[in-house]
């Protein structure tokens, strides 16, 4: 008896341990996608010379939660000929894989909740799942708008992702191992985005591609689309819908600094004029510039034709990605057997 | 546990499997696909092999079986009526599944690689393990190597010829893909960017009497 309530108290508190990490990580994920809402609409208006949302709370801070509960209480509404199960299943599949990704994401120094070797093709295999919520939602709501949003959104996601493996093979030729630790590690004297530099502008306009944000945004093009996939979603499905998207966009700000911008690394480790800052407040500090140049990004620019968007997927950024890989490799091979 | 997952895993994959065949939307039965080859990246993963099991997931899931979605969706077929009996194709299916079971048996006991490989494969094992250099740093062997940097080692040294000829086929038969489904029609205006930028005030304006 003894013994096994030892060892259920072993369970117990190893359960524990992985519900509160989780937490741990969900609930600042929730919240940072709810001021960053808020930061798009301030940054948005003053570059529209508004003022923005400043009603609810000062500056507006409460907006974001205002809209969220009146989300929340919205009716949901299945439309008369869709595929209920499927409708269902969609904006959880979005929502889940946006949240399980970041089990692999390392914020500071041992600050993770799981140190995979294999890391980086986790991070690839899990977010290439991502256009599952999407094609499915777009097909069980049987609408032609949505499902015409869902179908483009997929074959842009697909195309990008492609280039985005590439870049991402060039960064891990230079480091020689798929951990993140060891990525950051060896970004210590510097950082990735002085050597390869080009490789780090086409990964950022490929993850604009990758996370539907203008001006690759064509699944939305409320112009002609309404709203693309998420059209015949109320209530708590476009509330998934609508975090899995936010949250993807913070994960992948937070890839291109932990790959391009040495992570938790502060810029002025030679200096040190500066008092010591924690590594995350350096992580935090580099993952919301990156936010916010995806939001001066979808202020300045229009929004791409589609045939040019495949076109920059498939002719421009492919074939260059592919000669910066044979570069990169030629490159170090060429180092370690002359120098 | 690990006998616990396996039944997890493989009863799963078995239920999903014969999903795929009976269910009559067929976009049910794709997912019901996506369903096996995630219970069978589970496989790979007892195994010991997270590699292999990862790509798996990114290459069927992320990849193929959404080419099959795309494909299944814009074809117009809504509901494939089942009142015809399965019991008509029971011959074939014997006849078919004869052949499988004796390529994965074949498979299973001759691989392609040629004795002399074969032979230079297990050496390099024995001179290896047994080595004095091993036995002294096994630890370190342990501690740095996983599962991608054995994979890769040996794909790369004694196995490169199979991998050098799966690419090539995988080339070719992408090659062809394109060539089959690439009919390039005339009588559609295109862009053409270059041209575009090429364009000076001088070479477009031009003085007509």
């Amino acid at each position: 008896m003894e013994k096994l309530n030892l060892k259920m108290t072993t369970y117990f508190i190893a359960y524990f341990n992985i519900l509160l990490k989780s937490f741990a990580i969900i609930l600042p994920l929730l919240l940072a996608v709810a001021f960053l809402t808020l930061l798009e609409r301030k940054i948005m208006a003053s570059m529209h010379q508004r003022k923005g949302p400043n009603v609810v709370g000062f500056f507006g801070l409460l907006q974001a939660f205002a809209d969220g509960l009146k989300l929340f209480i919205k009716e949901t509404i299945f439309p008369n000929s869709a595929n209920i199960l499927i409708f269902v299943l969609a904006p959880i599949t979005t929502f889940l894989i946006s949240l399980v990704v970041w089990a692999a994401i390392p914020f500071g120094d041992n600050l993770v909740i799981s140190d995979l070797n294999l890391g980086v093709v986790y991070i690839f295999a899990i977010s290439s799942l991502g256009v599952y919520g999407i094609i499915f939602s777009g097909w069980s709501s049987n609408s032609k708008w949505a499902f015409l949003g869902s179908l483009r959104s997929t074959a842009q996601m697909i195309s990008y992702e492609v280039s985005i493996g590439i870049i991402v093979l060039c960064v891990l030729l230079c480091v020689g191992s798929l951990n993140f630790f060891d990525i950051v590690e060896s970004q210590r004297k510097i950082w990735f985005v002085v050597p390869l530099f080009p490789l780090f502008i086409m990964f950022f306009v490929s993850g604009l591609a990758e996370t539907n944000r203008s001006p690759f945004d064509l699944p939305e093009a409320e112009a002609e689309l309404v709203s693309g996939y998420n059209t015949e979603y109320s209530g708590i499905g476009f509330v998934l819908f609508f975090l899995g998207e936010y949250s993807n966009m913070v994960l992948m700000s937070s890839i291109i600094t932990i790959y391009f911008f040495g992570g938790w690394f502060s810029p002025f480790n030679y200096i040190s004029v500066l008092p010591i800052l924690p590594g995350t407040f350096w992580f935090g500090l580099k993952t919301a510039s990156f936010l916010f140049l995806f939001i001066w990004v979808r202020a300045t620019y229009p929004r791409y034709r589609y045939d040019q968007l495949m076109r920059l997927g498939w002719k421009v950024f492919l074939p260059f990605s592919l000669g910066w890989l044979i570069f990169v490799a030629g490159f170090l091979l060429g180092f370690d057997l002359y120098i | 546990m690990i006998n616990l997952l396996f039944y997890f895993f493989s009863s799963f994959s078995i239920v999903f499997s014969l999903a795929v065949i009976v269910s009559k939307n067929p976009v049910h039965s794709v997912l019901s696909l996506i369903l096996v080859f995630f219970n069978v990246a589970g496989f790979f993963v007892i195994l010991g092999a997270e590699f292999l099991a990862l790509l798996f997931i990114v290459v069927y899931v992320g990849a193929v079986a959404v080419l099959f979605l795309f494909v299944i969706m814009m074809l117009d077929i809504k509901f494939v009526s089942l009142n015809f009996s399965m019991y008509r194709y029971i011959l074939i299916f014997f006849v078919f599944g004869f052949i499988f079971f004796f390529n994965f048996f074949f498979i299973f006991f001759d691989d392609l690689i040629s004795i002399k490989t074969r032979y230079n494969f297990l050496s390099f094992f024995v001179n290896y393990f047994l080595s004095v250099d091993f036995i002294s740093n096994w630890c370190s062997f342990v501690m740095f190597s996983n599962n991608l940097i054995i994979f890769s080692y040996f794909i790369y040294t004694y196995y490169f010829f199979p991998f050098v000829i799966s690419s090539i086929i995988l080339l070719i038969s992408m090659i062809g893909a394109i060539s089959l489904t690439l009919h390039r029609r005339n009588d559609v205006k295109r862009q053409f960017i270059y041209k575009q930028i090429n364009r000076t005030f001088s070479n477009s304006i031009v003085w007509k009497n």
